[in-house]
């Protein structure tokens, strides 16, 4: 056949979904077998097998590996199938239709570039049919055809067709999806599958076969803004390589890029690869690709590059549709991660807004539950800040997964930023980041030299728990070890910097921690270990500790909190000391968690090794 | 060529994926088509470098050809190989006269199982190919196996876009399956794009028969064919509708399924 013997220019994948037994298989089956796709013997092999058991043979068996799925007539998991026509190669994915395995069907659609559909004439519009449809639009499957099947058992009647495509057109365009074409078909007899039917003259449109060439492969991606999630950095040779796959626009040599959320900058200085004549100039939208900077930043994965002009949004929180695939039920208040492009952080779903009926698109409010296989609408809150986009404008850093325990259990996509209350902080930092005036030396030259990298030890609690105290034996003992330490008492802005204050912006933590902030940023770009304490701002501490590691971002912050009882500390402190305090004990900790994070080289020397490389 | 690289694209994010999230990785390399081309994409995937290695699971019936071919390579690339073998099995006289698949399920699933509990390994990356036959077509790119090595098809994990199963209990183990995307002719076509060194046995040398697929000698059976270059298969290939693996006496019957269920690749 001609079909086969020509060289494919590119690569479609195609999910077939449809409620359960409204025939997916079958239509697979047939489109295999009316293109002269099936290798020799395969249809005689299953026609032999089910002679041998005393069943009517389908074509449905054909993919149905497993013997649970043919001795049940399901399909249990979807099977990637191959399929080359007019020059192009399909991946067809056969997803199962019964609800029990909706987590399969969700694996295959998420691979597709498009999807058909499958309703049952005589059955009609099922749960699973509109199930499908809406998560199709959700998993971000924007082109796909409606079949319309087993036309034969309703008479090949045009009434029937018309009734269904209305139908189901009206609830597509709840969610504003719109199918390329709606064929009515038998894949039973092979009408309009392969070939056109002679049984439905009404009918003008495409073939199923021709409704395939009219799918497109995912086109403009590369003329979007660039995204480029740092997925690893490698150091194998001489090139440290920071590799990731572009999701959007282009990546050149020569172009400045800007990491988010570090807001770290750097130029491309070459785009690396292996067993070619000559380096690449450029990269673009679905290319694995591995660049080296001009300068030695210390990025890491789950940052997203992009160029100045383009940004991706940053923030703790936004709001999603999310459906919920969970052994378990998804739960308000609960810790899970959550994955977007190559960031992994600890997560909580905030708030459960609503839980959306596929059936009917309606709204149920109040659950603080989400059951297996529903869709909802939440709040999810990280625990630090994440880059991402709207999944509107951007397809792959507008989607994210949550993972409960060891399974990925959820998926879906940012319909809202949610405005946290360090925005204004966080914009203030970015801006003023990209316009730091940097001289010659860099941050990593000075690590090199001081045998340390900058940070802050920031010290929380009440009054008279010692804070002061430790902070002042942190920077004694960090000093006699030959770092440079600085303490950064917040008494003595008061008298300068904050002079000019009224007794009422002194009552309240926020301008007083924006300066200390700022103050703090300007000491770390020296490259020193600063000591801190939140003293001034009396009990407003957690306040101050959060306002001041949004301002000196991404520099790291070991936050140590102190009680004299137990109580709880300020979200992400490392280091907890209640009790009667143990001062050795804790300067041991924090010495501890400053190598642990990797701000203190091994050993100080010429040649100072740092935990890990950068 | 564009449909090679969104294929070489995919595979080599995969391999970054894996690499990243597994400290004990190790790659299985039979040194057959398929194996020898994840090799390749593992050092296009980490610019020249294999950072984890390579494990072989020696049957001792293999070609004796492949043997020296896997050394060469191995010499010539720095490989750190791994060689395992089930000498129990072998002791006790298995061979495939003992049946093919308690064969297969001694010296190969079993023989990679030792290797793994040894070594400690925690994932394990492996080029099986969808279209290959049926069990493999519908394998995750990320596949969990349990404590036994056992793969439980009934409860597959759910696979979303990029985002693969990375995190697991302790004693059990990730397969990662960076090639199921592609396809037979798909792999040849890439073998001629990259001028990738393969083992000569898949050409006819004059006798007018090649191996279309490598296994153990006893149980893998060349095919008719002249084809004497990667241009000479490819052509083949496009006008073939012959199952690649009819030259391979385990998928018989339900084999594969058997098989791979207990842990085989």
């Amino acid at each position: 056949m001609d079909n086969l013997t020509q060289k494919p220019s590119d690569n479609l994948n195609i999910v077939i979904v449809g409620h359960v037994d409204h025939g997916k298989s079958t239509l697979l089956g047939r489109l295999y077998a009316d293109t002269g796709s099936l290798p020799d013997g395969k249809l005689e092999k299953v026609q032999a097998i089910c002679r041998q058991q005393g069943k009517e043979f389908e074509y449905a068996f054909l993919f149905d590996a497993f013997l649970e799925e043919q001795e049940q007539g399901i399909t249990i998991d979807t099977a990637r199938t191959f399929f080359g026509w007019k020059g192009r190669q399909y991946i067809i994915i056969d997803a199962p239709g019964h609800k029990e395995f909706l987590k399969n069907m969700i694996s295959g659609a998420a691979r597709a570039e498009g999807a058909l559909l499958l309703i049952d004439a005589l059955e009609g519009v099922k749960e699973q049919s509109k199930k499908h449809g809406y998560l199709l639009s959700l998993l971000g499957v924007r082109q796909f055809a409606v079949v319309v099947n087993k036309m034969d058992l309703v008479g090949y009647r045009q009434d029937v067709f018309d009734g269904i495509e209305k139908e189901y057109r009206e609830f597509l365009g709840q969610f504003k999806a719109v199918p390329l074409q709606i064929i009515p078909v038998s894949a039973k007899l092979g009408d309009n599958i392969a070939n056109r039917s002679e049984q439905m003259p009404w009918y003008k449109g495409p073939t199923v076969l021709d409704s395939l060439s009219a799918f497109k492969k995912e086109p403009g991606r590369s003329e979007q803004p660039l995204r480029m999630p740092v997925q690893d950095v490698y150091k194998f040779d001489a090139r440290r390589i920071i590799a990731g796959r572009v999701n959007a626009g282009r990546v050149k040599v020569g172009d400045a890029l800007v990491f988010s959320p570090s807001n770290k900058r750097a130029t491309v200085k070459s785009i690396e690869a292996f067993n070619v004549e000559s380096l690449p100039i450029e990269g673009h939208a679905g290319q694995s690709v591995g660049i080296t900077l001009d300068e030695q930043i210390f990025v890491e994965r789950g940052e997203v590059a992009s160029h100045q002009e383009a940004l991706p949004l940053v923030s703790t929180a936004f709001r999603a549709n999310v459906f919920w695939l969970g052994r378990k039920p998804l739960e308000r208040g609960r810790r899970y991660q959550l994955r977007v492009a190559t960031k992994e952080v600890d997560c909580e779903v905030a708030a459960i807004h609503r839980i959306i009926d596929t059936m009917d698109l309606s709204q149920q409010q109040g659950s603080n539950v989400v059951n297996r296989n529903q869709v909802a609408e939440l709040t999810i809150r990280a625990k630090v800040p994440v880059a991402f986009d709207l999944s509107a404008s951007f397809e792959a850093t507008g989607r994210f997964v949550l993972v409960d325990e060891y399974d990925i259990a959820g998926g879906g996509i940012v319909t809202e930023l949610v405005h946290d209350d360090q925005e204004f902080l966080r914009e203030e930092a970015r801006q003023r980041d990209f316009a730091w005036v940097k001289g010659e030396v860099g941050v990593e030259d000075r690590a090199q030299q001081y045998g340390h990298r900058a940070a802050i030890v920031l010290v929380t609690g009440g009054r008279h728990t010692g804070k002061s105290f430790l902070a002042k034996t942190i920077e004694a003992r960090l000093v006699a070890d030959g770092r440079h330490a600085y303490l950064l008492d917040g008494g003595n802005l008061l008298r300068g910097l904050d002079a000019d204050l009224s007794e009422g912006e002194r009552g309240q933590a926020a301008e007083m921690a924006r300066r200390y902030g700022e103050v703090a940023r300007l000491l770390v770009d020296t490259g020193l270990i600063v000591v801190s304490t939140t003293n001034p701002f009396g009990m407003a501490y957690g306040e101050a500790a959060q306002a001041i590691r949004t301002l000196v971002h991404p520099v790291p912050v070991i936050a140590v909190h102190m009680s004299k009882v137990p109580e709880e500390a300020p979200p992400n402190t490392d280091i907890v000391l209640s009790g009667p305090t143990d001062f050795d004990e804790g300067t041991r900790r924090i010495l501890d968690e400053l190598k642990r994070r990797g701000v203190l080289a091994r050993a100080i020397g010429a040649k100072p090794t740092f935990q890990y490389s950068i | 060529m564009q449909h090679l690289r969104q294929l070489e694209d995919q595979s080599v994010y995969i391999l970054r994926e894996a690499y990243k999230h597994f400290d004990n990785l190790a790659m299985l390399w039979s040194m057959g088509k398929d194996s020898t081309v994840l090799l390749w994409l593992a050092r296009k995937a980490f610019f020249g470098h294999v950072p984890f290695p390579l494990l072989h699971v020696d049957t001792s019936f293999k070609i004796p050809a492949m043997i020296e071919y896997r050394d060469r390579v191995a010499r010539e690339w720095g490989l750190k190989l791994v060689v395992g073998q089930n000498k129990e099995a072998l002791a006790a006289g298995m061979n495939s006269a003992m049946g093919r698949v308690n064969c297969c399920t001694a010296l190969k699933t079993n023989g990679l199982k030792q290797l793994i509990e040894q070594k400690g390994y925690t994932g394990i990356i492996l080029g099986v190919r969808a279209d290959e036959e049926g069990t493999r077509a519908k394998e995750r790119y990320f596949s969990p196996r349990d404590k036994h090595g056992d793969w439980d098809f009934r409860d597959q994990p759910p696979e979303l876009w990029d985002q693969f199963k990375t995190t697991f209990p302790p004693g059990t183990h990730i397969r990662i399956h960076p090639l199921l995307d592609w396809t037979e002719i798909n792999i040849w076509e890439y073998i001629k794009a990259e001028n990738i060194p393969f083992i000569d046995l898949y050409l006819d040398k004059g006798d007018g028969t090649r191996y279309r697929s490598l296994g153990c000698a006893p149980c893998t059976t060349p095919i008719k064919s002249t084809a004497k270059s990667v241009d000479d298969i490819i052509n083949e290939l496009r006008h073939t509708t012959t199952a690649e693996r009819s030259g391979r006496a385990q998928d018989e019957g339900r084999g594969m399924e058997l098989l791979r269920k207990d842990g085989y690749m």
